[in-house]
């Protein structure tokens, strides 16, 4: 039997897309989970805290990111659910005092000088803006590392289906290029890079 | 972008280096290599391959001797460095007027070095290297720089960013004079350098600039430079347009 070289041609297409869409990122970024199922839904919701209840500002302008265990133990050094999450958190990590290594998605590389206070205090941006809306964020999603540079794939190498680039949630340079173009304060590589 | 859909006042910063005040005691070009994350000198590095974004340089007439620190001369518009570079590397910041230099564009092929007529750029012909625990004396406002690429003085511009932040904090939205000042202007012990904006007319470099005895180097070239020298010396100012300054060691590097 002799195969149409029409079908011949789709087959191979769609091999190449396959390998191209799928296998590629597959084997590009390694992707590893959250040490601790935190929700940031039961921490907005039943807790009423606001984001800068735990990513707080230091006295001199910087930024604190992902709190440290002792933030997370002045509340949780008894459980005060009933889940199984925070059973385990406090057991893990709690008790033993062990740092929990979370994966920092948002983690700029050290090239680029990125302000928290510019952006939120003078610029008055929405952490929404940037972060996605993480209030109704119940369960964190796979933390992907690119093998090669070791940067978060959230702030490099998003899917190019991902158009227009200005979506919440976007953290990659053409996301802040964009929304600097937009605001007419775009100038030259030295605004963000150092 | 055109420059006026920017928001931002535009600065223009600008150096006033008073020659008859330097003493040749080094002290700017160690902290300039101190803050801008400058590692020790490999061990293969010579006179030509090492690393100073700033370098003083002693010039002689007979038995008289100035000292001259030469830096990138963040030249205006249009420096030969931006001209020549393949990769748009190099731009001229249009809020500050610095001339930046982004080493992940730079391919290494240092046409830029050629270009450049103040011999102020330089290459990494090396890995940058720290002994074990100097890593901790890094500076998080500066980012290490790769073998292969060529860097230069940006006027610390990890201090530019780390002033905006300050403000910021403090609920103000330009930074006010005097709050951002680079590494070499801090550490002088002699007051020779003087750093400021151009663009404001009440700063002492902009009246420096206009000052009786300031010059330029190599003027002639149309360059521009934002760096401003001044000496009440004849002969010294005369150094500033001589194709071949008379100093004690050749500064060609390659």
């Amino acid at each position: 039997m002799r195969i149409p070289g029409k079908l011949l041609f789709l087959a191979g297409m769609l091999a190449a897309l396959g390998v191209g869409w799928v296998g590629f990122p597959l084997a590009i970024y390694k992707s590893r989970p959250q040490p601790v199922d935190f929700s940031h839904k039961v921490h907005a919701e039943k807790a009423g805290s606001s984001c800068e209840d735990c990513h707080a500002f230091r006295a001199d302008g910087t930024f604190s990111g992902i709190p440290t265990l002792d933030k997370c133990a002045g509340c949780h050094a008894a459980p005060m659910g009933a889940t199984v999450v925070e059973k385990k958190f406090i057991e893990q990590y709690v008790t033993p005092n062990r740092e929990p290594q979370w994966a920092s998605y948002a983690r700029q590389p050290e090239n680029v000088y990125f302000s928290h206070i510019t952006h939120v205090k003078a610029a008055q941006l929405k952490c929404e803006q940037c972060h996605g809306d993480q209030k109704s964020n119940d369960k964190p999603r796979l933390y992907q590392e690119d093998r090669i540079s070791g940067y978060s794939r959230d702030i490099w190498g998003r899917p190019s289906s991902r158009v227009p680039l200005r979506t919440e949630g976007g953290m990659t340079m053409g996301d802040c290029v964009a929304c600097h173009r937009e605001r007419g304060l775009e100038h030259s590589c030295l605004d963000c890079h150092k | 972008m055109i420059a006026e859909n920017r928001k931002n006042k535009t600065a223009r910063y600008a150096m006033a280096i008073d020659v008859d005040r330097c003493t040749g005691c080094g002290a700017c070009m160690v902290a300039c290599a101190v803050e801008n994350n400058i590692p020790p000198a490999h061990e293969g590095a010579t006179e030509r391959k090492g690393i100073t974004w700033i370098r003083v340089f002693k010039v002689n007439s007979g038995p008289h001797a100035a000292f001259v620190p030469v830096l990138c001369q963040q030249c205006g518009e249009d420096p030969p460095c931006v001209h020549v570079c393949p990769q748009q590397a190099v731009e001229v910041d249009p809020a500050t007027g610095i001339v930046g230099q982004m080493p992940e564009r730079c391919l290494g092929c240092r046409y830029c070095m050629a270009a450049c007529p103040y011999h102020a750029r330089y290459f990494n012909w090396w890995d940058p290297e720290w002994p074990a625990g100097m890593e901790k004396a890094l500076n998080p406002d500066v980012a290490p720089r790769m073998r292969g690429v060529v860097e230069k003085c940006n006027f610390c511009h990890g201090r530019w960013h780390a002033a905006r932040q300050r403000a910021a904090a403090e609920g103000k939205k330009e930074i006010q004079p005097g709050d951002y000042v680079p590494a070499c202007v801090e550490a002088c012990p002699a007051g020779t350098i003087q750093f400021g904006d151009l663009n404001d007319p009440a700063s002492a470099v902009a009246a420096a600039s206009k000052a009786a005895g300031s010059f330029r180097l190599l003027e002639k070239l149309g360059t521009e430079p934002k760096i401003y020298y001044h000496s009440r010396r004849d002969w010294v100012r005369g150094i500033a347009d001589a194709p071949q300054p008379p100093m004690g060691k050749e500064n060609a590097r390659g």
